[in-house]
């Protein structure tokens, strides 16, 4: 299926702190797991993942710090903030609201709030 | 994955060219990449296939990297230099766009200063309108390089117009010192005016009003050694000429308005297509001269302190003082402006906070006993344009210290503190403003 690539970058950062809020990770990962969480639906320019991870941590939301595991090379681990969190949350509110609103005018669908309503 | 070590390299290479790209940027990046080809060559794809495929999947280079700089604007802000279309669109308005729109700017103001008769009269009427002369033109060569919609283009137009006629339709009184305010405050307003186009009319976004700050700075900066240079020109000329008899007073008319006009724009056009050479001078002029403004303004804070203020103080000192908070103001900015976002405080943090703190000391005694005389003498236009510039300044400070103190503490982010000056700066322009369209009627154009 294809999205709209409007909404994939409306959701990436949502995705992001939610897969942040599971644990750390590095860019790599996160992205292996946006991809397998949205049974590759989701497709991203695998650049574009590292200027929005800038742009959390700048604005505080997570944490970064370089590592070298055992086995490989240097890189980059992302930590989320309680300031990441609580967008974060803000964020679910905001993705609950909608789908709900599109729940209401698309009868029929009901796996779509009930999908909303365990965010 | 041996075979692909060259390819990497010099795919590594070409994504480092990139100037929005550091060099921990392109370990993250090669990183992904070597897991990428490492998972696909798994998955059963040759190494040469894997290798094509994840650069495939990383994305359009160009526009990676211009996501780049649009994240670390402060890295670089050279979104002219990005490759790509939008770079072009750029590129086109090269120097002689530039030189056409400094030409006009000179003949304006020499059209006006012939008008005038200056220097031979002095008309106030000059004075007052000459940042009319100039910065529409810098308003027009951004707002052309920007590639701006008609409407852009009207709302660029309007405030100019605007402030033309108010301050050209109020009835000043002869020596009027409302008048002088307007000519001082004018420049300030248009100059918060040419930010629209700058922007390319993303007014609000902070990172784009950063950029602004930091153009401010460099084109400052190009302009002192364009004056410099033009110093030096003007004086050897007149040291070859001199025995010829030709008189240098009147070459210096017609050649000194001209250049300082045409050089507004030539440093604007240098600052856009030069960053990359002088992104370096302004941090290390920032980097020198906050502690030696920081010794100083504990030195001066502390024999203040001791001493009282006594007589000392008049109108001027207020002046002074206005200039003071001014350049401290511009440190904090610029050394802000040139900083990495997400590094964690260091020492120049501390010294600015320093340098901050003793100011705000100082205004506060000064701004006292200026109040006091107020409650005296009562209030003045020159009085009232003083104090407010000061405390616009003083809330500006404190509240930058408030959030250093903070952020020093780990309890703020150093983007909140950028978000604060950034936030602030239409308070400038506002007041800046009210000066020239609110002051005058207020005190009846004395």
């Amino acid at each position: 299926m294809h999205i709209d690539k409007d909404l994939v970058a409306a959701s990436a950062t949502p995705l992001v702190l939610a897969i942040l809020a599971d644990s750390e990770s590095y860019g790599y990962a996160i992205l292996k797991r946006v991809r397998a969480l949205s049974e590759g639906d989701l497709q991203w320019t695998d650049g574009m993942l590292y200027p929005l991870l800038h742009r959390l941590r700048r604005l505080g939301y997570v944490t970064t710090e370089w590592r070298t595991p055992p086995e490989g090379r240097r890189r980059q681990y992302y930590m989320i903030t309680d300031e990441g969190r609580q967008a974060l949350a803000d964020q679910q509110r905001q993705w609950v609201a909608v789908t709900r609103a599109l729940n209401d005018v698309w009868p029929g669908s009901g796996g779509l709030l009930a999908a909303a309503g365990e965010a | 994955m041996e075979s692909l070590e060259p390819q990497i390299a010099e795919w590594r290479a070409y994504v480092a060219g990139s100037p929005a790209v550091n060099g921990q940027d392109v370990d993250e990046l090669e990183d992904h990449l070597r897991h990428q080809i490492a998972d696909l060559t798994e998955a059963g794809l040759t190494p040469d296939e894997g290798f094509l495929v994840a650069v495939k999947r990383m994305g359009d280079l160009n526009t990676v990297s211009r996501e780049f700089a649009r994240e670390h604007s402060g890295r670089l802000w050279k979104q002219l230099v990005l490759a790509g279309d939008e770079g072009q669109a750029h590129a086109a308005s090269g120097w002689v766009e530039a030189f056409a729109f400094a030409a006009a700017a000179a003949v304006t103001i020499q059209v006006a200063r012939l008008a005038a008769d200056f220097p031979d009269e002095e008309p106030t009427w000059f004075a007052r309108n000459v940042s009319l002369f100039v910065l529409p033109f810098l308003a027009a060569y951004f707002a052309r390089g920007r590639q701006l919609d008609p409407r852009a283009w009207v709302l660029t137009a309007a405030p100019f117009v605007l402030l033309a006629l108010v301050i050209n339709l109020y009835p000043y009184d002869a020596d009027s010192s409302t008048e002088e305010l307007v000519a001082l405050h004018l420049p300030v307003v248009l100059w918060f005016v040419v930010a629209y186009p700058y922007m390319g009319g993303t007014i609000r976004s902070h990172q784009r009003r950063m950029d602004y700050v930091r153009f401010t700075g460099e084109w400052f900066i190009y302009y002192v050694l364009i004056a410099l240079g033009g110093g030096v020109l003007m004086g050897l000329t007149a040291g070859i000429l001199e025995p010829t008899g030709v008189d240098i007073d009147r070459v210096a008319e017609w050649v000194l308005p001209s250049g300082a006009a045409g050089a507004v724009v030539v440093a604007a056009w240098l600052v856009e297509s030069k960053q990359r050479v002088i992104e370096n001078m302004a941090p290390v002029l920032t980097m020198l001269f906050t502690p030696l403004f920081a010794v100083m303004l504990v030195c001066s804070a502390v024999v203040y302190a001791v001493t009282g203020l006594g007589d000392a103080f008049d109108r001027d000192l207020v002046s002074v003082f206005d200039a003071l908070l001014v350049v401290v103001l511009a440190l904090v900015l610029y050394g802000m402006s040139a900083r990495e976002p997400s590094a964690s405080p260091e020492w120049m943090d501390r010294i600015q906070l320093v340098a901050v703190v003793s100011a705000l000391l100082l205004d506060l005694m000064v701004l006292g006993a200026m109040i006091a005389r107020i409650g005296d003498l009562g209030f003045t236009p020159n009085r009232t344009a003083a104090v407010g510039l000061n405390l616009v300044l003083l809330v500006n400070l404190v509240g930058a210290a408030w959030l250093s103190v903070r952020f020093l503490r780990g309890q703020a982010r150093f983007h909140q503190l950028e978000r604060w000056q950034t936030t602030y700066l239409p308070v400038f322009a506002l007041w800046a403003a009210a000066v020239v369209v609110i002051l005058p009627p207020l005190f009846g154009f004395d």
